[in-house]
C-alpha cells in the first residue's frame, strides 16, 4: 500500500505543477499538432499513398513532443535539486520511476487526445472505422514510449547535452515499440483485417512487459551515482 | 559511553577516477553535533551523501547501528533530514503544496497540523499560500527547513545551509539547529563558516583530499587553536 501509496503522491503532485505551470503538455500539444498540419501539406488530396505513411506520421508527432516533454519533466525534478529529494524519502526507489512514468503518460495520452481527432480530419482518415481497439494500441505504444522515455531522461538529464542526449539514447531503443504501433495502426487506417493488427498488439505488450521488468530491475543501480 | 549511531569503516568512494573520498574511519555518536570543515572539492558532500545512503561506497563499509547499508529497509532513510544549499522544493506549488507532497512521501501523520507547528517555527505559516518561486533565498531555506523536518528525523545532515541566507533566515537557522542539538538529535553539518561550525558543534572535522584529516572533540580544542590546525591542514 505504501509503495501504491508513494507512485500516487508522485502522480499527484506532477499533474498539480503541470496544471499550474501548463509547461509540459502545451509545448508538445503545439509541437505535435504543428507537425500533424505541416505535413497533411505535402500530400495530394484524394491521394492512395498517403494512407500508407499516415501512421507514422502520427506515431513521429507523439514521439518527438514526447522526447520534448521528457525533457521539460526531468528538468523540474532536477531544478532544485528535488530529483535528489526523491531519492532520499524512504520510498522504494521504483515507486519514483513509475510515479514520474505514470505522470509521463498522462501527459502523452493528453496530447494524443487532441492531436488524433485533427489527424483524423487532416489526413482524412478514420482510425476508429472498425472499432475502438485502436485505443489498446496508442496505450501500449504511450505505455512502452513513457517507460523507456522516462529511464533515459533520468540518465540523460545530467549531462550538458540533454536535448541531443535523450533521442540518441531512445530512438535506437524505442524502435521495436514504435514499429509494432505505426504497423498495428496501419491496419485499421488501410482497412486491411483487424485480426492481423493484433499479433502487432502481442509484440507491443510484449516489449512493454520486458521493458518494465528491466526498468524496475535496474533504476536502482541507475540513480546509485 | 555515547551510543555508535553510525560508523565508517575504511569508506572509500570513487566517481570514475575521481578519488573523491579514501580510507575514511569515523563513528557518528547519538546526540553529536558533527561540524565538517575543508576546502572546495574536499569530499566533504560526498561524505554526506554517503551518510544519508544516497550513494553506496566503492569500498569499505557504513554501519547504521552495526547493521551495514545493504541490509537496511528503504524506510530506514526516514532516520535522515536533509538540509542542503539547494532547497528540494518545486517552484510552482505553494508552500503547502510542496510540505504535503513530502508529507505524504515520509507517511507523516496529522499533516496539516505538523506543517502548521513548523511554519509557525520558521516564521512562514502567513505565506503558506504562496508559490515558492516567488520566495526569497532565505525565505526557501526556511522552508527547505520544514521539510527535512517534517518527519522528525534522528539525524539531520546539512551542507552547507548558511550559503546566501539574510542575518535574520541564518539567526532562525542556527536557533532551530540548537533547538535540535538540545532536543539530543544528531547533527551533521559540512559548512565553510568557522565561526558558525565551531560555535555550534560538539565535535569538529576536517576533510581534505578525501581524507579525514582531523577529527576531534570541540571540548578539546579553542577556536583559536582549531582556525591554526584548519589552515595547517588545508595549506599542507
Amino acid at each position: 500500500m505504501k509503495y501504491l501509496g508513494s507512485i500516487s503522491a508522485i502522480v499527484s503532485k506532477d499533474v498539480l505543477h503541470e496544471l499550474k505551470s501548463r509547461e509540459i503538455v502545451v509545448s508538445m500539444l503545439l509541437f505535435s499538432v504543428l507537425t500533424v498540419v505541416v505535413f497533411s501539406f505535402i500530400f495530394e488530396p484524394g491521394s492512395q499513398f498517403k494512407n500508407e505513411v499516415v501512421g507514422g506520421i502520427l506515431w513521429m508527432s507523439f514521439v518527438f513532443a514526447g522526447i520534448l516533454g521528457l525533457n521539460k519533466s526531468m528538468m523540474s525534478e532536477v531544478t532544485g535539486g528535488n530529483f535528489s529529494a526523491l531519492l532520499l524519502a524512504p520510498v522504494d526507489r521504483s515507486a519514483i520511476f513509475f510515479g514520474k512514468a505514470i505522470s509521463n503518460f498522462l501527459f502523452i495520452a493528453m496530447v494524443e487526445i487532441f492531436t488524433i481527432p485533427l489527424f483524423m480530419v487532416l489526413y482524412n482518415v478514420n482510425i476508429f472505422a472498425y472499432g475502438a481497439m485502436p485505443v489498446v494500441i496508442f496505450f501500449l505504444g504511450t505505455y512502452g514510449f513513457a517507460i523507456l522515455g522516462t529511464l533515459f531522461s533520468i540518465i540523460s538529464v545530467n549531462t550538458r547535452t540533454r536535448e541531443v542526449m535523450l533521442p540518441l539514447l531512445l530512438l535506437p531503443i524505442i524502435v521495436p515499440v514504435i514499429l509494432s504501433s505505426v504497423q498495428a495502426l496501419n491496419i485499421y487506417i488501410l482497412g486491411h483485417d483487424p485480426a492481423d493488427a493484433v499479433k502487432w498488439m502481442q509484440l507491443l505488450a510484449g516489449f512493454d512487459a520486458i521493458f518494465t521488468v528491466v526498468v524496475f530491475a535496474v533504476f536502482d543501480f541507475i540513480v546509485e551515482d | 559511553m555515547p551510543e555508535t549511531l553510525v560508523e565508517f569503516k575504511k569508506v572509500n568512494k570513487k566517481y570514475g577516477h575521481i578519488h573523491a573520498l579514501r580510507d575514511v574511519s569515523v563513528s557518528l555518536n547519538k546526540g553529536e553535533f558533527v561540524s565538517v570543515f575543508g576546502p572546495n572539492g574536499a569530499g566533504k558532500s560526498t561524505f554526506l551523501k554517503l551518510l544519508c545512503t544516497m550513494t553506496p561506497p566503492t569500498s569499505g563499509q557504513i554501519l547504521y547501528e552495526n547493521t551495514p547499508l545493504n541490509k537496511l529497509q528503504d524506510s530506514f532513510r526516514s532516520r535522515f533530514g536533509v538540509i542542503s544549499h539547494q532547497p528540494f522544493l518545486y517552484s510552482e506549488l505553494t508552500a503547502l503544496e510542496n510540505l504535503r507532497f513530502y508529507a505524504k512521501l515520509y507517511d507523516v501523520q496529522n499533516i496539516d497540523e505538523r506543517i502548521k507547528v513548523l511554519l509557525d517555527k520558521v516564521e512562514l505559516y502567513k505565506r503558506r499560500n504562496d508559490k515558492v518561486r516567488g520566495y526569497s533565498r532565505g525565505m526557501l531555506q526556511r522552508l527547505s527547513i520544514t521539510r527535512a523536518l517534517l518527519h522528525d528525523p534522528e539525524i539531520v545532515v546539512l551542507d552547507e545551509p548558511y550559503t546566501g541566507l539574510d542575518t535574520h533566515a541564518s539567526d532562525i537557522l542556527t536557533r532551530i539547529l540548537m533547538e535540535l542539538f538540545d532536543d539530543h538529535k544528531t547533527i551533521v553539518m559540512v559548512t565553510h563558516n568557522m565561526k558558525q561550525g565551531y560555535d555550534a558543534a560538539s565535535r569538529l572535522a576536517i576533510i581534505k583530499g578525501g581524507k579525514l584529516v582531523f577529527n576531534e572533540q570541540k571540548a578539546n580544542i579553542s577556536v583559536q587553536e582549531f582556525d591554526e590546525r584548519y589552515i595547517e591542514a588545508v595549506s599542507r
